[in-house]
């Protein structure tokens, strides 16, 4: 088989003018995008759609008009070999709670084709890697939300698949089973090579996880491009510095001496450690050499200066503020 | 093997154990596609049906269920071995329908468990976004219970046919009794299976699927054998008590196996259906067969994903 998640060039999903009518609702309309190798964010509201362009990759639901490939294979036809080298996490629950995550996830595996052996190898592998040990011995149904998600992962992962579709996997999770669920999500690309289609409503996940955001709300792509294009036009800088005998309060003093060199900063209230933290819009190189520059003069020593980038939800906003403004349209 | 493991881990004196790291592992071994994915779903549910690979909880009844279908077969063996008969107290054909009671208990407490489990925590989307569609995991699921069934039904006939052996009765006259006994049993398991799926499927609850195919089963027995009573009480002969018997799955094996696997009737006046009606019989039977499988399939379009 060959791995095309190595070349850079190559397209993971294509879809042309993808439509998907129901009876009583349009769930796509002639959705066109191209997706490549990596982790890539599919953003909607609930009802977007995103769903319905999983089911329709997957290869189980037949496209009303226009056309998509997955894996440079058509899902209209090749369904089921397109699934063979695709993984798969629902949103819903999906674990039986009666039986071990090991051997649910065997039994996964060997759906998927791995002969038993194997399927027992690629099991241990890969419930380690989403960070399940002893636990994977008992019934799941004594699991908590974060490790079902994690086994939930892991079924999706088993037979090593060459793209996966995550479909909210942070849903339920608390703020650091959220990290968590999102830093293995990084890794499945960086550190295992599978290129990932994570679907989510929030959007500030996906600007930490993701190479490339699509934005779909009632079936049309609103946009789709790198994460880094969303959030690169401008940066802001937080600053943090340490306090010393000559300046008690390290950060007033900063913020009065950039204060005078005609820089403005803000409080980075709101942010962890608010009160020790100041923002300031960096507008080049030499806002770097100007805060370095005033710290080494003050006599502080810096804590931490870091790019903070713009939330994708902001464009996320603004685009949906000008179709609603261009098209008047209500979902 | 031995000398590749030596040279790659030349090291591993006895107390020097340390963990390593070892990154991710693509799999670029074999993948068996759809037809192994069927195989390893039925052999995975014909051993759940067993209550095999689950809790000890669950193999309680399937396996007690077991028993009790054997314990009568052996009984029967042992009394026909000490008094010297010169046949078995009861036919091959005639131990399942006597035995209806457990076979009908069994196929409700294991349809359900079966398919109602996928369907209640949701876990068919998992199948069918993998290679296998949903004919089959429908055709494993079928094919699975009705092995259980024929498993469950076949066996104290093979207790009945060893004991016979072993008491010197006729050998020719065993084994075709045998031989048409397995044929019937294994009729009996494709209807049983089919019809338990198709109730237990339409539910997710366990409980509902459990009563439902019990319902199902007795509630059309009783009717059933009430009607034909009537009818053999009231002499509108072996025509209306034959046709009425087409209404429930267990006269509908006992017709099928007394017009063509020499069984004795059990109907009311001993008459099974003549040899049309038999047809009939077959027919009915082989529709209600495939009708199962066509709704399961039906079903699981629908409930995919």
């Amino acid at each position: 088989m060959v791995r095309v998640t190595s070349v850079c060039a190559v397209t993971v999903i294509a879809t042309e003018s993808l439509s998907k009518r129901f009876p009583r609702v349009t769930a796509l309309d002639r959705l066109s995008v191209d997706v490549g190798p990596g982790v890539t964010g599919l953003v909607g509201a609930n009802g977007a759609g995103k769903s319905t362009l999983i089911k329709i990759l997957l290869g189980l639901s037949p496209a009303t008009e226009g056309r998509a490939e997955v894996l440079g294979l058509d899902v209209a036809t090749e369904g089921a070999a397109i699934r063979e080298r695709v993984g798969y996490m629902p949103e819903h629950d999906c674990l039986p709670p009666d039986v071990s995550a090991t051997e649910f996830v065997v039994h996964m595996a060997r759906m998927s084709g791995l002969p038993p052996t194997a399927a027992r190898e690629r099991t241990a592998d890969t419930l380690r890697h989403v960070g399940l040990y002893e636990e994977r011995y008992r019934p799941i149904g004594g699991y908590s939300t974060g490790m079902k998600q994690r086994v939930k992962l892991a079924q999706a992962l088993v037979h090593d698949p060459q793209l996966v579709f995550l479909d909210e996997p942070t849903n339920g999770l608390d703020p650091v089973g959220r990290d968590e669920m999102l830093g293995l999500i990084r890794r499945i690309h960086t550190d295992f090579g599978i290129s990932v289609l994570v679907t989510s409503h929030l959007l500030g996940e996906l600007e930490r996880t993701c190479d490339h955001v699509v934005v779909v709300d009632g079936g049309t792509l609103l946009r789709s491009s790198s994460t880094t294009d969303f959030t690169q036009t401008t940066t802001t800088l937080a600053i943090e510095v340490t306090d010393t005998d000559e300046h008690p309060d390290g950060t007033r003093a900063v913020r009065e001496a950039l204060h005078a060199r005609g820089v403005g900063v803000e409080d980075g209230s709101g942010l962890p450690g608010a009160g020790h933290v100041l923002l300031l819009t960096a507008q080049g190189e030499e806002t770097y050499d100007l805060v370095r520059d005033v710290i080494a003069d003050l006599g502080l020593g810096l804590v931490r200066m870091e790019q903070r980038r713009h939330h994708i939800s902001e464009v996320f906003r603004n685009s949906d503020e000008e179709r609603k403004e261009t098209a008047g349209h209500d979902s | 093997m031995t000398a590749e493991q030596s040279l790659r881990t030349p090291a591993t004196a006895p107390g020097d154990t340390r963990i390593h790291n070892i990154g991710y592992r693509s799999y670029d071994g074999p993948r068996l596609g759809r037809g192994y994915a069927r195989l390893s779903l039925y052999s995975q549910s014909l051993r759940g049906s067993y209550g095999l690979g689950r809790s000890v909880k669950s193999k309680v009844l399937p396996m007690l269920l077991f028993v009790v279908m054997c314990v009568p077969a052996a009984i029967m063996v042992a009394v026909a071995v000490a008094t010297k008969a010169n046949d078995l107290p009861l036919d091959y054909t005639r131990y399942a329908i006597v035995m209806q009671a457990v076979i009908s208990l069994y196929v409700a407490s294991q349809a359900p468990q079966s398919v109602s489990r996928d369907l209640r925590f949701k876990t068919v989307p998992l199948y069918f976004s993998r290679p296998i569609e949903t004919t089959d995991y429908v055709r494993a699921k079928f094919a699975a219970l009705a092995s259980a069934l024929f498993i469950l039904t076949a066996a104290p006939l093979l207790v009945l046919y060893i004991g016979a052996l072993l008491a010197k009765l006729d050998f020719s006259d065993q084994t075709k009794g045998f031989a048409q006994g397995l044929v019937s049993v294994a009729l009996l398991s494709l209807l049983f299976a089919g019809i338990g799926l198709v109730i237990a499927s339409v539910t997710p609850r366990r409980g509902f699927g459990i009563a439902a195919v019990i319902a199902v089963l007795t509630i059309s027995y009783g009717a059933v054998s009430t009607l034909q009573a009537i009818a053999d009480a009231q002499n509108s002969g072996g025509d209306a008590i034959a046709w009425i018997g087409l209404f429930s799955p267990i006269t509908l094996i006992d017709g099928v196996q007394s017009a063509f696997l020499g069984a004795s009737s059990a109907f009311p006046g001993g008459v099974g259906p003549s040899n049309a009606e038999g047809v009939v019989y077959v027919l009915v039977s082989l529709g209600l067969i495939v009708a199962g499988y066509g709704l399961l399939v039906r079903r699981y379009k629908k409930v995919g994903l």
